[in-house]
């Protein structure tokens, strides 16, 4: 009897489950399909869902006639570059107050956190100029900078959260061994503190990769990322929805692999700890 | 023993972060400021002058600046009303045993991975065109008028772009805090013959409190300034009816060149951003101790 009633259950919200998962995964499924229908049958009318030419006439012709290939590369320098650059700012700031806190950590703790709500769009006009004067709108080191700076509260957070997780008798067991803190750091405290890191490099990697202010506002053409090159398909009207759905679809695979693995480093980071 | 080289070290090691980010929040905040007290047109080169609070006055005066903020409450009050309604029984439901559990909870989060010129050009594309687009084919099927998404309600669908890209967050989130939520609880009330409503109400609803507080909060940070997905969509038209303050300070300062105005625009967003900060900042503070 009770029996029976569970397994109704299970089998209601699993079929509810899906059908929801089914609703909101759709629209990129529907994108990953477009990506392989010819340029009529993605805007054909009635549409067809499977039964059409599969063709990958589109991810080529992306590639031929705009130079995608380039576009990826600088959001991988950009991406992967600030995120490297904000580790090696965080990883000894993160250390310090995780381990040796002090009165103010706290403070300097909300603090670098407060700078995070400033929004981007306050200081456009400053760094705009700035870039403009130094003639960096449009370059790369230009981005990697700006979206460093950006996401570098973050960064020093989730890594305070999961530096403060490594117990510290250890650390003093190590210490009355003699260890030097320079051979703690590198013994005892890097491997136990690798999970933590590769979690904060990977969300940091997926912001940095989909951001969409900085990257629309300082670069154009030579540093574009992807979130630019594919925000310049939004001006032509007419017949490109297969090879704009070519480009998204390859502009959003490799960041979707990495979130998937994610989900749970997504919250902590995001909600700066507030939520576990 | 080495605790006064220790603290040393420890100070030598924080400058480095604690400067920089100083130095990012100080000087473009203070070239804001002072841009916003010149006339200083970027059309006009050398006609800098002093004008005080003339840039304010202008941009809080401009009918512009009412509208772009009224599109932003609606804009962010949408958003939040959709992803935390929508969010809750979903998360529910994902914290059910499901059959595949894993795959549908990918399935959810998938739209907070894509980036937001993709999203906006997708669902502005593929879904809601007025012709060609699946929406459209749809309602014909149910031998209804297809609706001119940019055209007859830009803001509607803004939001309804936004909200998808947003759900996914505020349901990890809410999920993440029920699998935290004492089945013992719970189970002890069922004993007791109170009826699934009332388990929600009197203990599952007080439970998600502070996660929603929370998912309000960071979401209103974020959905304060969305911008690309209405730069690659509408353009903040037609008229000004999908302006928001960002774009509308993005405009000024990159279309028509003011950077007086823009920037005493700058500084408006940076206090109403302030103001959500304050309360979210508090929060946060608040589980650092616990």
């Amino acid at each position: 009897m009770a029996r029976m009633a569970t397994t109704r259950r299970v089998a209601v919200s699993t079929i509810g489950a899906w059908l929801a998962g089914f609703l909101i995964f759709f629209p990129i499924l529907w994108m990953v399909l477009a990506s392989f229908k010819t340029e009529l049958e993605a805007f054909a009318i009635p549409p067809s869902f499977l039964f059409f030419h599969w063709t990958l006439e589109n991810y080529a012709t992306v590639q031929e006639r705009s130079d995608y290939l380039h576009h990826a590369m600088n959001s991988i320098i950009i991406a992967g570059g600030s995120t490297l650059i904000a580790l090696l700012i965080a990883i000894p700031a993160a250390w310090s107050m995780a381990f040796s806190p002090t009165k103010r950590t706290k403070d300097i703790l909300l603090w670098m956190l407060s700078t995070k709500m400033m929004p981007p769009v306050g200081v456009l006009v400053p760094i705009y100029l700035i870039y403009k004067t130094f003639g960096l709108l449009d370059s790369r080191i230009g981005l990697v900078f700006i979206l460093c700076l950006g996401n570098l509260p973050i960064v020093i957070w989730m890594l305070f959260t999961y530096f403060k997780e490594i117990p510290r008798d250890i650390l003093e067991a190590a210490r009355m061994d003699g260890a030097t803190i320079g051979r703690e750091l590198v013994y005892v405290l890097t491997p136990m503190a690798i999970p933590g890191l590769a979690s904060t490099m990977l969300l940091n990697l997926i912001l940095a990769w989909n951001e969409a202010f900085w990257t629309l506002n300082l670069s154009t053409l030579h540093a574009a990322p992807l979130t630019t090159f594919i925000a310049s398909y939004s001006s032509p009207e007419g017949l490109f929805w297969a090879k704009l759905s070519a480009a998204s679809t390859l502009a959003i695979a490799p960041i979707l692999v990495l979130g998937w693995f994610s989900q749970k480093q997504l919250v902590r980071g995001l909600t700066f700890g507030a939520v576990k | 023993m080495a605790t006064q080289q220790t603290q040393t070290l420890a100070r030598s090691l924080l400058t480095p972060a604690v400067a920089l980010l100083f130095i990012w929040m100080i000087v473009p905040l203070a070239l804001t400021l002072y841009f916003s007290t010149l006339h200083y047109s970027l059309l006009d080169p050398g006609s800098e002058s002093f004008v005080g609070l003339e840039n304010f006055r202008y941009f809080l005066t401009d009918p512009a600046f009412l509208a772009s903020l009224q599109n932003t409450l609606v804009l962010v009050g949408s958003v939040l009303a959709l992803t935390i309604l929508l969010g809750i029984p979903l998360a529910l439901l994902l914290d059910q045993p499901v059959v595949g559990r894993n795959i549908v909870r990918l399935m959810v989060i998938a739209p907070f991975f894509v980036m937001p010129t993709v999203s906006a050009l997708v669902w502005k594309n593929l879904l809601m065109h007025p012709v060609s687009g699946l929406f459209a084919w749809l309602t014909k099927l149910f031998g209804l008028t297809p609706i001119d998404w940019f055209n007859d309600v830009p803001m509607f669908a803004i939001i309804l772009i936004v909200a998808w890209q947003w759900l996914p967050f505020a349901t990890l989130i809410l999920l993440t805090a029920l699998q935290s939520l004492d089945e013992e609880q719970k189970e002890a009330a069922e004993m007791d013959g109170a009826s699934g409503l009332s388990t929600f109400i009197y203990i599952t609803l007080p439970h998600l409190a502070r996660p929603i507080t929370v998912v309000i909060l960071i979401e209103t940070i974020f959905l304060l300034t969305v911008f690309a997905e209405i730069f690659v969509t509408t353009g903040g038209g037609p008229g000004l009816q999908t302006t928001n303050i960002a774009f509308l300070i993005y405009s000024q300062a990159l279309i028509q060149f003011d950077v007086g105005s823009a920037s005493a625009g700058g500084l408006v967003a940076v206090v109403i951003a302030n103001i959500v900060a304050f309360f979210l900042v508090r929060i946060v503070g608040r589980n650092l101790e616990a």
